[in-house]
Formats: C-alpha cells, sequence, structure tokens
C-alpha cells in the first residue's frame, strides 16, 4: 500500500519517517562531523557528513521521492545549489534560459559563469520557437522557471523536453514557485529540478537551503561527486527543520492557494489603483489552459501593477499585516518591490521588455485570513 | 481592526526582531546577562527568570487566550504541576474523575503528600461539583472534552458556580488549543497546556503553557516558575512558535479528516462505539458546540473485542502506536496501558476506559490513505 500514497501523505511520512533504533517519529539530528568505523575496512555507510549525514539523507530522499526523481541533494542554500548544478558544464557550453528568471540566477550566470566560459541566451520560453532559435551547435541544457518570477510568465514544460531529447539537450526546471506538491518536472520530462528549499518547501522564513533532484543514476553520481567535492551541504539542523516544514507542505499550499485566488480577484477589481494583476490562477491568464495541463495547482504568488508610481511607496510603507520584505513562500505574507530588491541585478533595458518597471509590485500571498490581508492592501491603497 | 484567529497567529506583535526585523525571532540559547548599569538593572537578568525567546511565546499564549499573563514550562506536567503549586497545605481541589493520567498521579500521590486534598469527580454532573464544595475548597480543575472517553463539562457553569464561592478555575486545554475553545471568555482564570501536542504540533518538543486571567493570580503562578525553574529552553520555546504559525491550517484539516473517520468507524461492524464530541449522539454534544468552534481531531473507539483491538494496534501501517497526540503524523495509543496506565483498573474501569479502547490522534495523511489503513488494520 505504501507504493500508492497521496503527496499530501508523504509529505508528513517523508523516506524513512521515524527513527529505525528508537521509534521516535521525529527524525533525529545527527550533529555529528563524522563517523567512528566498526574497525579497518569497515563503515556504517557513514564516514563524514559533507558526503553523507543520516538527517540530510532523510531530507534528500524525501525531495526525491516528492519530486518522483532518482535522487535528491541538500545545499546550503537555493544558489549554492545552483553552483553545483553549473559544475556540470564546461568552458564553451551554451546554456538556453528563461529571461524572466530571478536575479540571483542572472547575476550568477553573468558574473560568474560567464567568465569561466560559460554562454548563456536568454529567451521567452513560453514561445518554443524563441528556444529553437537560440540553439546552437554547442547548446547542452535549457534552464527554465516556470511560473517565472515575478511575470508569472508559463512554459510548456513537456513541450520544451521533447524539443531538448530531440537534440539531446538536458533541461532544468527551478520548481520554487510550485514546488513538487503542486508540479512534478520530471514527470514531464525534465533531466534536473532545482529548488531553492528557503521558500515553500521551508515554508516558515526561518531556514536556507537548495535543492536538486535528478531522474537517472549517472547524473546522480556526477552530482553527489560535486557535493561531496565542492562541499555546499546544508547542516544537519537545518536539514530537520526542512524536513518539519515540509510535513506541513501540502496543507501550507492549499491554503495559500485558496487565499491567493481570492486576493488575485479582489485585486482585478480595484480598476482605479491597478494597471494589471499577474497570477497564473486567473482564468484570463494568457497561459491558464498549459498551467491546468502541467501542473496540479497555481500556487500562490501575484504580481501587479499599480497605475501611478506613487502607489508603491504608500503601500509599502503603509501595509500592516504584510511585511515589506524579500523573498516568498512562508507562511507570512510579503511584499516586495522586484525593480530594486529581487532583480536589481538584471540590467533596466531587459526589466523594461519583461515588464518589470517601477510600478510592479510582487506578493507572497501566506495563511493569514485572507479578509485581512485584503482589508490590509485596502487601507494601504486607500489611505 | 480585529484580527481573526489565523491572522493572530502569523501577526500579533510579536512576530518579528524588533532589533533587526526578522521574520523568526531571534533564539536567545543565553542563561545570564550582562547588566550596564548595576543601579537600573535591565529586563533579563538570569534566563530562568526571564528569557526573550521564551517571552515571546509565554505573550503570545497570553494574546491567543485572551489571558493577561502567560507562563512557558518544560513540559505539560511541570505546567501542571506548578499552577498546583500556588496552592498550600490544607487546601482542597475539586478535579474530572477522568483527567489526563499524568494530572491524576501527580495530584492524587504527590500533591496529597503535602497535605492538598484532591477529589476526583464527575464534572459533567455541575450538582455533583456542588455538593463536593467544602469550607477549604479552593478550586476547581477540569479537563473538557476529556481524555480518552471525551466527556463534556459545561465550562460557563463551572464558571459561575466557582465565582459564587470564590474558587480559582484551572481548565486543561490541550485537546481544542485556543483557536477552538477559549475558556477565559468563558470566565476561567487559568489555562494549563501540554504544548506538545496541537500548538507545538510536529511531535518534536516538549512543551506546557499556562495562561492566567487577573495579575494576581498571574503573580502567583510567576512567583513559582520562576522559584521552581521548570522553564522551557530558547530553542524549545522557539519550536513552539514555529508551529503555532501553522495551528489553524494543521487543525482545520485534522479536524476535517476526523469528522470523516469517527462517522466511518461508527458504521464498521467490529466497532461498539465511538467516542467523539462532532459526532450529533455523543453526549454532551450540544454544550460542546456552545462553547467552542469545533470537535478537535482525537477521538476514541471501541471495539466489540480485545482481540480486535489488538490487531488493529498490529496491523496498522500509517499510525504510529505511541502515546501523546496533537501531532502531523496520525498516533494510535491504547489508554488502558499507555495515558491512563497510572490509574488502577478498577477506577479505569469505572470509567469506561477498558483494554477495547483505542484513541486516535488524526494527522495530515491524506484522509483516503487512513481509511484504506484503519480498514485492512481493522479486517486483518
Amino acid at each position: 500500500m505504501k507504493k500508492h500514497l497521496h503527496k499530501d501523505t508523504v509529505v508528513v511520512h517523508g523516506s524513512k519517517g521515524s527513527d529505525p533504533y528508537t521509534g521516535s517519529v521525529s527524525f533525529p539530528i545527527y550533529q555529528s562531523a563524522t563517523f567512528k568505523h566498526p574497525g579497518l575496512n569497515q563503515t556504517t555507510g557513514y564516514d563524514y557528513s559533507r558526503e553523507l549525514n543520516p538527517t540530510r539523507e532523510e531530507l534528500e530522499k524525501t525531495i526525491a521521492k516528492l519530486e518522483n526523481g532518482f535522487a535528491g541533494f541538500a545545499f546550503s542554500s537555493g544558489m549554492a545549489a545552483e553552483t553545483a548544478l553549473m559544475e556540470l558544464f564546461i568552458p564553451g557550453d551554451h546554456l538556453i534560459v528563461s529571461d524572466d528568471i530571478y536575479g540571483g540566477t542572472y547575476r550568477f550566470f553573468e558574473e560568474i559563469c560567464a567568465k569561466r566560459g560559460l554562454e548563456f541566451s536568454y529567451v521567452d520560453t513560453c514561445y518554443l520557437d524563441n528556444i529553437k532559435s537560440a540553439f546552437k551547435i554547442n547548446t547542452k541544457a535549457i534552464y527554465i522557471e516556470t511560473p517565472t518570477n515575478p511575470m508569472m510568465k508559463v512554459a510548456d514544460i513537456n513541450k520544451i523536453c521533447s524539443f531538448a531529447k530531440s537534440k539531446k539537450l538536458m533541461t532544468i526546471v527551478d520548481n520554487t514557485f510550485l514546488t513538487p506538491y503542486f508540479q512534478r518536472p520530471i514527470n514531464l520530462g525534465a533531466d534536473i529540478v532545482l529548488h531553492s528549499g528557503t521558500k515553500y518547501l521551508g515554508g516558515h522564513n526561518d531556514t536556507l537551503a537548495g535543492f536538486l533532484v535528478v531522474n537517472d543514476k549517472e547524473l546522480a553520481q556526477r552530482l553527489f561527486f560535486i557535493q561531496k567535492s565542492t562541499g555546499a551541504v546544508l547542516g544537519p539542523f537545518d536539514s530537520w527543520l526542512m524536513l518539519r516544514g515540509i510535513k506541513t507542505l501540502a496543507i501550507r499550499m492549499d491554503k495559500q492557494e485558496k487565499n491567493a485566488l481570492q486576493i488575485a480577484k479582489w485585486l482585478q477589481s480595484q480598476k482605479c489603483y491597478l494597471d494589471k494583476v499577474y497570477y497564473v490562477g486567473l482564468p484570463e491568464h494568457e497561459r491558464y489552459e498549459i498551467s491546468k495541463k502541467q501542473a496540479s495547482g497555481f500556487g500562490a504568488m501575484i504580481s501587479f501593477k499599480v497605475k501611478d508610481v506613487e502607489y508603491v511607496e504608500k503601500i509599502l510603507d503603509r501595509v500592516k499585516v504584510i511585511s515589506y520584505a524579500e523573498s516568498l513562500g512562508g507562511v507570512e505574507s510579503l511584499i516586495t518591490y522586484p525593480i530594486l530588491q529581487t532583480h536589481a541585478a538584471i540590467p533596466k533595458p531587459i526589466l523594461e521588455r519583461l515588464g518589470v518597471n517601477d510600478r510592479l509590485l510582487r506578493l507572497s500571498v501566506g495563511i493569514e485570513n485572507p479578509e485581512d490581508l485584503i482589508n490590509d492592501l485596502k487601507q494601504a491603497m486607500e489611505g | 481592526m480585529e484580527k481573526k484567529f489565523g491572522t493572530k497567529l502569523i501577526n500579533n506583535g510579536n512576530d518579528k526582531c524588533k532589533l533587526t526585523g526578522a521574520l523568526s525571532i531571534p533564539i536567545y540559547q543565553a542563561s545570564t546577562y550582562h547588566q550596564e548599569d548595576i543601579d537600573d538593572p535591565s529586563e533579563f537578568d538570569y534566563s530562568r527568570s526571564g528569557n526573550p525567546t521564551r517571552k515571546v511565546i509565554e505573550e503570545t499564549i497570553a494574546y491567543l487566550e485572551g489571558a493577561d499573563r502567560g507562563f512557558a514550562f518544560s513540559s505539560g506536567m511541570a505546567a501542571t504541576a506548578s499552577v498546583l503549586s500556588i496552592f498550600s497545605a490544607g487546601d482542597h481541589i475539586i478535579a474530572s474523575q477522568d483527567i489526563y493520567g499524568g494530572t491524576f498521579r501527580v495530584s492524587g500521590s504527590i500533591f496529597s503528600r503535602f497535605n492538598i486534598d484532591v477529589s476526583f469527580i464527575d464534572t459533567t454532573d455541575i450538582d455533583a461539583i456542588r455538593k463536593e464544595i467544602k469550607s477549604n475548597t479552593k478550586a476547581i480543575f477540569i479537563e473538557t472534552p476529556s481524555n480518552p472517553l471525551f466527556k463534556i463539562t459545561d465550562i460557563k457553569k463551572v464558571a459561575e458556580l466557582a465565582k459564587e464561592h470564590d474558587l480559582i478555575t484551572i481548565i486543561d486545554n490541550t485537546f481544542m488549543t485556543p483557536y477552538l475553545q477559549r475558556p477565559i471568555e468563558l470566565g476561567i482564570d487559568i489555562i494549563v497546556h501540554s504544548a506538545t501536542k496541537f500548538i507545538g504540533g510536529h511531535s518534536d518538543v516538549l512543551g506546557g503553557l499556562v495562561a492566567v486571567k487577573g495579575e494576581n493570580l498571574a503573580n502567583r503562578v510567576y512567583s513559582i516558575q520562576n522559584s521552581f525553574g521548570a522553564v522551557l529552553g530558547p530553542l524549545d520555546s522557539w519550536l513552539l512558535l514555529r508551529g503555532l504559525k501553522t495551528l489553524k491550517v494543521r487543525l482545520d484539516y485534522q479536524q476535517s479528516s476526523t469528522i470523516k473517520l469517527a462517522r466511518w468507524f461508527r458504521e464498521q461492524p467490529e466497532i461498539k462505539q465511538v467516542y467523539y464530541p462532532g459526532l450529533e449522539n455523543h453526549q454532551g454534544h450540544a454544550v460542546h458546540l456552545s462553547q467552542a468552534d469545533g470537535p478537535g481531531a482525537v477521538f476514541s473507539f471501541e471495539t466489540v473485542d480485545t482481540k480486535t483491538a489488538r490487531r488493529f494496534l498490529k496491523n496498522t501501517l500509517l499510525a504510529a502506536v505511541a502515546v501523546s497526540l496533537g501531532g502531523v503524523e496520525t498516533i494510535a495509543s491504547y489508554p488502558y496501558k499507555m495515558s491512563h496506565g497510572a490509574m488502577p483498573k478498577e477506577t479505569k474501569e469505572n470509567l469506561g476506559i477498558n483494554d477495547r479502547i483505542i484513541r486516535v490522534s488524526v494527522g495530515l495523511e491524506d484522509c483516503e490513505d487512513l481509511l484504506e489503513d484503519f480498514k485492512n488494520a481493522l479486517r486483518g
């Protein structure tokens, strides 16, 4: 029966779930750097925590199980996961990347990876033709984020993966916004899934973490080698906090999504203050049908454009229940100003082309009461 | 703006570090504090007396319960024992007869040595309480719904009776949490929680919380907390705060699964009776719904014979067979041997706690998976 468990059961029980020695239903925190060997040439399976730590292992197996992947890897932040991922490539390799991505990813690619000889083309990955025309002889991978941040564009994962397979390219999907609870890119053909675990997976704005999940053994071996050699692993206590966070992933995301839809609809009705609301769960969203096809939920990230730039400061200064802070995905609702915060690293012309301007705000909807959140936005806009 | 409960859990004035703006309040793993000016002591001097992380959980529980002060202890029993310590030799306390076994043990066999006399009676019967009041009676200690048979005591009536006789009322609100039941609004003076259960919610931390109405009474509890020192540590205080944030979403989900499961169990031929305040025919159902916002996420059932009960415990794959309750994981327990093992056999049988009763604390697993597993466990 264990094979056919629903996702909301898997999040609670993880991989091993409880501790096999004591029966403890909370998985133990093995705050140990090294492990005693039973004798010469003998190992318990654990030698040194950079290579393998029992608490991190439970977390890595849990994320792999949730993503339906072959193996998972936990890192000390989302960017640390991305750094390890880029070690798979060598100078001269070319990657096709969604143009509307997290600013930190863009900065890392352009300021660090480019110096090491990697090449990137940024295209609107909503349209396969853009990807096809960016394809070059040295292209090795397609890197997408869907829905994108902050414009909530949706790429058709299955179509992109089919194209990638025909050209022997690797497909990498940043699944931070939807998590495996709503979207499983590996089932749609992706090779590698990336997460900032700091967001929905941890869910409490109290832990930094990153994950990679891969779909086959060969890739798993390469990444395991990179992880143990470069060593940006997640510590035991943070691994345990992630496991604790994942237990409530399903109920948090259900509530956050429900709140987000209600708030997005309300924002849409505020025509005198707002120009446009970007939320993939609105039936008017231009990629609504694709979202419905490839994901079981829409998530809880909303962006909106205010009519006048002066509303931005007003809203950010006056919100009381919602916090003006970077990051997303936690139980607390957060509002950010992408042009100054999350996307500050991206050159202005690109931002303008994408529509990220000084009137765009991004809201990560938490689990508070939705009416309280709406009233908070209302008093902030109207006051 | 009066915030709704779900918002209060996240946004309660204590949810951010005032110094750095951190959304997760800092863990002050400190025992002592440097004093800038010895003539002007700062708020914190020693963590037994006060710790900044513990203070946040203490203020939060007071806020959620509508109390004046909150106190955090190292376990639910440390909280109960500390509250009972405000009484003196010669005092008499009236308590619910099917109170948690650990409370029964501490009051019946430890506090009795200090000459505090506790009578255990059926508090669902207000006249029985009235008859028990003596000249030295100082308090009434109730648990509703009771554990494990979910007997319902009328909180308001008990509070009124207590006020007439100038008695302190204490309630164990562990099963309901302030989300579902706020006894201070109904006239109760002291609330005790085993925060290990729903408040922590992840079966990974022990904690006890006390919420008190009235400054005088609060000072008496504080004096015990500071003198006995059964305080909650900083990391555990922080874990409780983390748990509290999802209290509403957890309990909403757990409760809706429990309603489905309780109804399903009621229909099974292997089951003699189901005990759950959410069932219309449950004794005290109407009183419960008049004083609480929901029936909670724990229920008990009695199988037709002992063999079936034991088979269920042996065969269930999804439920942990364990003591405790309120976590994200479903837990099946056997009160006869576990939570009420400390009670004499005759007392248990008088109360109806026999070896055919199983108590289930419903977790966050998918309800269909639980139904499937329980069906297999019952049939064997």
